[in-house]
């Protein structure tokens, strides 16, 4: 069993001449809830996307779940889930149709894929929404399902990028309950956000500026090394540099 | 192999659940080759004619009643102005001007020989050329009469029309009755066939792209070739789909005659539809947005088209041209869906045309699944 | 005021930045103007012609050889027997089969009278029919030399002069036709679609609740394809002039503001459909659908309206394109003043009014 089941050594992403991600370095154990903090356009989302194989990086070295990600994308592919920020279900499908369809991709089995279906609906409360289109569906419940989607095939680590943009805070909350579930279960989680309050659910966090990684470590630790209250206050530290 | 199943599910789902596309994809066709079949004509009749007569004899009377009753040609007026036929031409209320000259008549009876004076009006091309096209033959027919006249005035016990004739009987094969719409309304299936083919395949790939749905499938395990088929098989089956009701149409409201192989022809559009799925994919791996997909296609299906031979024939281009659409797999399938439809032409007619349009469905698919990239 | 400026700013970055639409843009129209200067024309020339010839004598390979020297014809193959006409004509080459007589320089002089059999794939009715009158002529003339009776001949030779288009070039009508459908193509399909997107992807929304009113918005959404239509229609006018040597006879400045005028029917147009499309997909097709088809093929430029129906005579007294091709032939061909085509102005004119009202009221319905 792996135990830094993320790797990036010197972890770099160039767009022509900017550096959208500069020589991170870092390790997530297995099991972690790891936080990955930033402002927008710090370049946490091109971080995530070169793990999960979506972009090539420019250099350096990473891993997911042991597999490198230059040479064995594919394979790390079947041991991951992600969520984007932008979308992650089909707005014309139905609820039971989503499920259906990401459970099928990832290889389920019939009987397996109707299982998940029912567990997910009951656990989620939407006995009444199975039939109904995505787009009826209010944001908070439509986070809620595309999580429990993306880890319907039992992945080792689900990368979240900004999950909870744009909903209230008790839907917040409703869905770090979720996270934490995951995580109980064996799953790592591995999320990006810059709500810094969130930072606290983490049980390490990393703070991107700029590209670069400012600070690495324990919520706890890291309030008392800048001597400050809150996460949002460590960051206002390291952002004003 | 599962996984194929599941995309296919999900694609015919979002099709069919696009209200507002559904009817664009199933009716518009039907209607566009009702209208564009209907129009599209280069039967040209009512030619208007103005005549200027300055001879005012039997004979200029006989030519212009011979205008007159044919088919082509209306009389508009007739003056002895040429200011004022100038005037209608330029008002365009006529199309071609007859000029007769004041000693037509005793210059035939003289001599035998004469001048007439056309002038047409040539902004349509085409349209000129017939006109004068038609002028000719009832000029010919005109002196033909003339001409079994004074013979037979002169030697009437020759009994045979013209000394030294060459009878020249003609008879048409394969559209007897030389019914422009049964030569295009199979060249509007082509077209019909691949808008579904190229066109939509293409923004439906790309709209994934634009609206970001695709990266959620680009971090599953997906193999490549399954997702690319998933997304192009619908499209192919729904282009089958439309070439047939198109067919119908084309047998029941246009009786279009469909003398040759059925399988023939669909196995022909088949490989053919898997050729343009593929020049669609390809596009839509140059592409990021739906407006760029669309261009690209709308350039591409515009000159594809203007080299297939739907509305000039390939002979008549210049060399250089007919070398280019070679490159047009359009141009094959017009011709092999004229051959077999309209001629009964087999297998072994069209093999050449079958083997060069699995070659470019091949190549261009390989090419295509090549350059699609799960990572950018 | 600032602030609407600075939109179309940045509507004009959106454009120009993105090469690849404005590459085909550009580039589409002048592939076409070329391929129709250059490739595509009626003339027929090179028709693969089959000849069975049971005499093979001296008149027949006389005969044969004026055909062949015409230049309107390639020899495919001789055939030998009636048999092998229906295989030739299903190979796809041949267009016409020549069938002579036996004895077929006897029968001329004994009888005075001969027979050709010409058969003509009719797949394609013009071409056939052009070419029984190319053959029928070639050979109308050969037995005229060979027999010159000066009595009993008669010839009336037409003399032919051509008015506007002295080389009946093709070209001359299309470039007028092929800037309509820029013209419509640009500002109206781009139009809507750029709107469309807005709305689509969601971010309509965001501007609507701007400080921007939201005529200001479409306004600002439509001057750069104004710009890039107009523009484009020129480089195809300069192309057809100095390629082609399509003239501007008329007055330029008229022309122009003519363009003009058409832009407004075609802008409103592409609003109103944007107004009632969801979707960019919806917007293209209905775009492609209802105006961009009907632009082509009922506005008289490719196919002449005299001769369909008369149900599809009647519906392009609607299409706008119908009229905008009258006056640009017009102007540019013959040199037409206003006073010649004050009529079809008027009325692009009221299409103009009636559609921007109308899309207007459709918008501001969509937004309450």
């Amino acid at each position: 069993m792996i135990e830094e089941i993320i790797t990036a050594r010197d972890l770099t992403k160039k767009f022509g001449d900017f550096t959208a991600v500069n020589r991170i370095s870092f390790e997530v154990k297995r099991g972690e809830i790891f936080g990955f903090l930033g402002a927008n356009g710090a370049g946490k989302t091109t971080a995530i996307k070169m793990f999960c194989g979506l972009l090539y990086p420019t250099s350096g070295q990473g891993s997911v779940a042991g597999l490198d990600i230059f040479t064995e994308r594919e394979k790390i592919k079947k041991r991951i889930g992600y969520m984007s920020q932008k979308f992650s279900l089909y707005e014309d499908l139905t609820v039971a149709e989503n499920i259906t369809f990401y459970a099928g991709i990832y290889g389920l089995q019939k009987k397996d894929i109707i299982e998940k279906r029912d567990e997910l609906t009951d656990k989620l409360g939407l006995g009444d929404f199975e039939n109904k289109l995505i787009s009826s569906l209010p944001l908070g419940w439509r986070q809620k399902l595309a999580f429990s989607v993306a880890i319907i095939h039992s992945p080792d680590i689900v990368f979240l990028d900004e999950p909870t943009g744009g909903v209230d805070p008790i839907t917040r909350r409703q869905f770090w309950d979720l996270i934490n579930e995951a995580a109980h279960s064996g799953v790592t989680i591995f999320v990006t956000t810059h709500y810094m309050d969130e930072a606290e659910y983490c049980d390490r966090i990393s703070m991107m500026v700029n590209g670069r990684i400012e600070a690495l470590g324990k919520p706890s630790q890291l309030k008392t090394d800048y001597n400050v209250e809150s996460m949002n206050d460590v960051f206002l530290k390291l952002a004003r540099g | 192999m599962r996984v194929l199943l599941y995309m296919l599910q999900k694609e015919f789902k979002q099709i069919f659940r696009n209200k507002a596309m559904l009817p664009i994809i199933f009716i518009a066709p039907m209607v566009q080759l009702l209208i564009l079949s209907n129009a599209m004509t280069y039967e040209i009749h009512n030619l208007k004619i103005y005549f200027n007569d300055f001879d005012y004899s039997t004979l200029s009377q006989r030519l212009k009643n011979k205008f007159s009753h044919s088919d082509y040609f209306i009389t508009i007026g007739e003056s002895t102005s040429r200011e004022k036929a100038e005037e209608v031409l330029e008002k365009n209320n006529t199309d071609i001007i007859c000029e007769i000259p004041h000693d037509f008549e005793k210059s035939i009876q003289r001599d035998g020989i004469a001048k007439i004076f056309l002038k047409v009006n040539s902004i349509d091309g085409m349209k000129a050329g017939v006109a004068i096209n038609y002028s000719q033959n009832i000029i010919q027919e005109f002196t033909k009469e003339i001409i079994k006249e004074t013979t037979m005035a002169a030697n009437p016990e020759i009994l045979i029309d013209m000394p030294k004739q060459a009878n020249i009987p003609f008879s048409n094969w394969y559209n007897e009755r030389l019914d422009y719409q049964t030569y295009m309304v199979p060249g509007l299936l082509v077209l019909l066939v691949t808008i579904i083919g190229g066109f939509l395949s293409s923004m439906n790939v790309v709209r994934e792209k634009e609206l970001g749905t695709i990266e959620q499938i680009n971090v599953t395990p997906i193999k490549k070739h399954h997702f690319i088929i998933g997304k192009l098989l619908p499209f192919w089956i729904l282009g089958l789909f439309i070439f047939t009701i198109g067919l119908i149409f084309a047998k029941v409201v246009f009786h279009v005659p469909i003398i040759g192989s059925l399988f023939l022809l669909y196995s022909f559009t088949a490989v053919f539809l898997f050729a343009i799925l593929g020049a669609g994919l390809f596009i839509s791996t140059m592409t990021d947005t739906q407006q760029q997909a669309m261009f690209l296609s709308w350039f591409f299906l515009v000159v594809f088209i203007l080299m297939s031979g739907l509305f000039t024939a390939i002979e008549n281009m210049p060399t250089w041209a007919q070398k280019l659409t070679l490159l047009n797999p359009l141009r094959y399938f017009m011709e092999v869906i004229r051959m077999v439809m309209l001629k009964g032409s087999g297998l072994k007619d069209v093999k050449m045309h079958f083997f060069i349009i699995s070659g470019f469905a091949v190549s261009i698919n390989a090419f295509a699944v090549w350059r699609y990239r799960k990572i950018t | 005021m600032k602030r609407f400026y600075a939109f179309v700013k940045k509507e004009f970055y959106h454009i120009l930045r993105d090469y690849r639409t404005m590459i085909i843009l550009f580039g589409m129209p002048i592939a076409q103007i070329m391929l129709f200067g250059f490739a595509i024309t009626n003339e027929i020339k090179d028709a693969h012609i089959a000849i069975l010839d049971p005499s093979k004598d001296y008149t027949t390979s006389r005969l044969n050889e004026k055909l062949l020297s015409s230049g309107y014809f390639i020899l495919d193959k001789y055939l030998n027997k009636p048999e092998e006409i229906e295989p030739v004509f299903q190979e796809g080459r041949v267009k016409v089969v020549l069938i002579y007589d036996e004895d077929f320089s006897q029968n001329m002089l004994k009888y005075n009278q001969a027979s050709i059999q010409i058969i003509a794939d009719a797949t394609d009715p013009n071409t056939a029919n052009t070419l029984i009158n190319y053959v029928t002529s070639i050979f109308q003339d050969f037995v005229l030399s060979q027999d010159p009776l000066p009595k009993s001949v008669v010839r009336i030779i037409p003399e032919i002069r051509f008015r506007y288009n002295q080389n009946l070039k093709g070209v001359f009508l299309f470039v007028p036709g092929l800037i309509t459908i820029i013209l419509m193509l640009v500002t109206a399909m781009m139009t809507s679609i750029s709107i469309t997107k807005e709305k689509e992807m969601g971010t309509m929304e965001i501007l609507l609740a701007s400080p921007m009113k939201p005529i200001q918005i479409i306004i600002a959404k439509v001057i750069p394809y104004i710009f890039l239509s107009f523009s484009i229609s020129i480089i195809v006018l300069i192309l057809g002039y100095f390629v082609f040597e399509v003239p501007v006879i008329g007055s330029l400045t008229l022309l122009l503001l003519e363009f003009l005028l058409f832009i407004i029917v075609a802008l409103a147009l592409g609003i109103l459909i944007s107004t009632i499309s969801e979707t960019q997909q919806v917007a293209l097709m209905l775009s492609l659908l209802g105006l961009m088809l009907p632009t082509i093929i009922l506005s008289g430029f490719i196919f002449p309206l005299e001769n369909m129906p008369k149900i599809l005579q009647w519906i392009s007294y609607i299409i706008p394109a119908r009229w905008f091709i009258v006056i640009l032939k017009n102007i540019m061909l013959k040199g037409s003043g206003i006073e010649l085509i004050w009529k079809e102005t008027l009325i692009l004119a009221g299409f103009a009014i009636f559609f921007i009202v109308v899309s207007l009221q459709k918008f501001k319905i969509r937004l309450s």
